[in-house]
């Protein structure tokens, strides 16, 4: 892990806790996670103890302790969504990647996630894939995205 | 660009800007928010800049991306200008048309038109369409002209005039006093009259003071905020800018969701612009005022949308909230004077500051003024987002906005206020929609998501729902909240999984009244709304679920049960090759047959029978 990059990042913020939040964000952005070694040097850094930097990564979703795979999908469960039978998108999921939601398929290809609302109501059930929305989504959309997306054809 | 200097300076960039623009001159808008993104519009977009070069005739009209225009159900938008014609479900292979005929020989293209699903009549002008007829689009009236990247188009518009206004021709006092006398209220929930907040916050002590935006807008089902952020930026900044120099303060953050990228993309670039203009920053035109704000962005949990969870998450602590007999305007931010108001509050500010309070006042009803932007989805016709007076009633915005339940179902109930709210049965529809009267059905405003549930939702699946949802987000620091929506999760699973007893009911309601009561936030204080209020509304759903372990909704999956009509099914062979179970069995263009102990009722049969050859039933074991 290259330490000089992680602290030319934290030097980019003011040195006490109210950056913490932006700094992991930054440093998340470019390993796609927050590696164990790289999470020690921030606390030295920012001397803040270990443990209250473990609180803040594992209290924010967004934080991930674990690599991503290459595609994130998202699929969302607000309310709109979920009257709309969003819960049966994501099982559809789980049974097509065979991972459960919060995982990543071993090869890397795919993360699997929940999201409470995407804020595009009018489209559901909706997933997001990267940073891409699709909308309207049935179980034969599912596997027609994953087949889209899987260069493997696994899935 | 060159910093504006003063006020006049302001005006004269104004003139010149409007020199510059030809109000005659084609327009081609084209709506670019997260839903129209999502369909498609940015290729439509660039085939409309590819086709004007292709026939040469650049100069004689403008591409503009403009933001949300609300009717999201019919994206992506393209409104053509000077004549508004508003074209509907847009693709790139309308784009060379759209050219050729109405903009080169001024021909409309029917088939791109709106037609009212009731009356088959067809509307060239957007403003037409009862959709948008019965609103009142006061905030969201300028994401249909302003590219959001554009302050100058945000100026034209008369942008920054009640910042002008508030800095040379009126005291913080009497911004303050107009703000009260408007009567507006807080738009994110609670709905706390903003001028008085803004006072307590002057009076202070302390001369470090802090503006926040609280941009987190975290209900599931509402997105009015998101539109806002996306499609007209500066109205939030220009209203943050107003209220710091009212309150004092010269410091300001904008706590925005990170789910929202477009939004936070749209931000950045607006912020930086004003700084350019001399908008925010040193010295604002030359008034000897400073202010500037930073933006903070969410880390994906709800309860951070709470005032003081937010504050703890600015500060980069993990965003837990506190006990609220501390109040946040006096101590808030790093334990300064604190003034957070939601986005749609923030936007409200400026056009307060033009219009002037009675304006404003005589809107709406005698406690709630103004407008409210509601996000109307769910089972329902024309869905997306609208602004309405206060005082509406909800059988307007669902039948006469709404264009009425999707497919002709039945309509059932209107869930407001998410996960703090609850469900309006159809014998209150007639309600004026204000903040006192939504409380007194056992539901609330929130921040305005409204979401149509039919006779196919059952409403104790949605109570579930929303408990699943609070027991995922409650951040654990108090008990009642932590473990006691656990317990009441655990109820409900009970009731929808056909294992419960009848005593369960009461249990479930007492321990309801015990969350709201002790709980810390108002997370944990609302979170057993939803199962109180569809309690007294559908108490026969609900006792039906347990007596007689049937869900009559057909929703709940473990009362359920799908069998195959032979009459209806030709044996097509779809259900069987689309079942994960593998669970159908039957041989091509025979009827087929669903094996039970299979069967996990996942629905995919269903959903895709073209014959309606697959029946649900509830209770199970019938078939």
């Amino acid at each position: 892990m290259e330490l000089e990059k992680i602290d030319k990042i934290i030097e980019k913020y003011s040195s006490d806790s109210s950056s913490l939040t932006s700094i992991l964000s930054e440093i998340q952005a470019e390993y796609s996670f927050l590696p164990q070694d790289v999470l020690k040097r921030v606390a030295e850094k920012l001397e803040i103890p270990m443990t209250q930097l473990f609180g803040v990564v594992n209290f924010y979703k967004i934080f991930k302790l674990e690599p991503s795979g290459k595609y994130i999908i998202r699929v969302c469960l607000g309310t709109a969504c979920h009257v709309k039978g969003a819960h049966g998108i994501l099982e559809e999921f789980e049974r097509k990647l065979k991972i459960r939601v919060g995982e990543t398929t071993k090869d890397l290809a795919f993360t699997l996630e929940k999201v409470n609302c995407l804020g595009c109501c009018s489209l559901g059930p909706v997933a997001m894939v990267n940073d891409d929305h699709c909308g309207q989504m049935n179980a034969v959309k599912v596997n027609s995205l994953l087949k889209r997306l899987s260069s493997s054809g696994k899935y | 660009m060159k910093k504006i200097k003063n006020r006049e300076d302001l005006e004269r960039v104004r003139k010149r800007i409007v020199k510059k623009s030809d109000p005659n001159k084609p327009c081609i808008t084209i709506s670019s928010g997260t839903c129209c993104r999502a369909y498609g519009c940015q290729k439509v977009t660039k085939a409309f800049i590819t086709e004007i070069e292709k026939q040469e005739i650049r100069d004689k009209v403008e591409v503009k991306t403009t933001g949300c225009l609300g009717f999201c159900e019919r994206g992506p938008i393209v409104v053509i200008y000077p004549k508004g014609i508003y074209y509907q479900r847009v693709t790139i292979e309308d784009v060379s048309e759209i050219v050729t005929e109405t903009i080169l020989n001024g021909k409309i293209i029917d088939r791109l038109l709106y037609i009212d699903p009731v009356s088959g009549k067809k509307f060239v002008n957007g403003e037409e369409i009862s959709f948008y007829k019965k609103q009142m689009r006061v905030l969201l009236k300028n994401n249909w002209l302003i590219d959001p990247n554009k302050i100058e188009d945000y100026i034209i518009n008369g942008g920054y005039t009640a910042l002008s206004n508030a800095l040379f021709k009126m005291t913080p006092e009497q911004i303050i006093d107009t703000i009260k006398r408007s009567g507006l209220r807080g738009r994110g929930g609670a709905g706390f009259p903003t001028g008085v907040k803004w006072e307590n916050c002057r009076r202070a002590n302390g001369d470090l003071k802090f503006i926040v935006c609280n941009a987190d807008e975290g209900d599931p089902g509402a997105y009015m905020d998101r539109c806002i952020l996306e499609g007209n930026p500066h109205s939030i900044i220009e209203g943050m800018i107003i209220g710091a120099y009212a309150i004092g303060s010269h410091e300001g953050y904008i706590y925005v969701r990170h789910e929202y990228p477009l939004a936070v993309k749209n931000l950045k670039i607006a912020l930086n612009q004003a700084r350019e203009y001399g908008l925010l920053g040193n010295n604002i035109l030359n008034s000897g005022f400073d202010f500037d704000i930073k933006i903070s962005i969410g880390g994906g949990v709800f309860v951070c949308g709470e005032s003081t969870a937010l504050i703890a998450s600015i500060e980069g602590k993990i965003g837990e909230p506190r006990a609220k007999y501390i109040h946040t305007v006096e101590k808030g931010l790093w334990n300064k004077p604190t003034n957070l108001n939601n986005v749609e509050t923030w936007a409200n500010i400026p056009i307060i500051i033009n219009k002037g309070s009675k304006w404003f006042s005589a809107i709406g009803t005698e406690k709630s003024k103004g407008t409210k932007i509601f996000s109307l989805v769910g089972k329902i016709n024309n869905s997306g987002l609208v602004e309405v007076p206060m005082g509406i009633t909800l059988k307007e915005i669902v039948y006469e906005i709404g264009g009425g339940v999707l497919n002709g179902k039945k309509f059932k109930a209107i869930q407001t206020g998410g996960p703090s709210g609850g469900c309006i049965p159809e014998k209150l529809l007639d309600l004026p929609v204000d903040f006192e009267k939504l409380k007194e059905t056992g539901s609330m405003m929130g921040s305005g998501g409204m979401i149509v549930i039919d006779e196919e939702t059952c409403v104790v699946d949605l109570a579930k729902y929303f408990l699943n949802f609070i027991l995922d987000e409650s951040c654990g620091k108090c008990i009642p909240c932590r473990e006691g929506t656990g317990r009441l999760s655990e109820i409900v699973e009970r009731i929808t999984s056909g294992k419960a007893k009848i005593e369960d009911l009461k249990l479930l309601e007492e321990l309801s009244h015990v969350v709201k009561d002790f709980s810390l936030c108002g997370l944990g204080q609302t979170a057993p709304n939803p199962v109180l209020s569809t309690i007294n509304y559908f108490r026969d759903e609900w006792e039906t679920h347990i007596k007689n372990k049937t869900c009559p909704a057909l929703v709940c999956k473990e009362l359920i049960q799908y069998y195959v009509d032979n009459g209806k099914c030709n044996g097509c062979g779809v259900c069987k090759n689309l079942c994960p179970q593998k669970a159908i069995l039957g041989e091509l263009k025979n009827p087929h047959s669903i094996v039970q102990d299979r069967c996990i009722s996942c629905g995919i049969c269903h959903e895709n029978c073209k014959d309606n050859a697959i029946i649900l039933s509830s209770p199970r074991g019938k078939n």
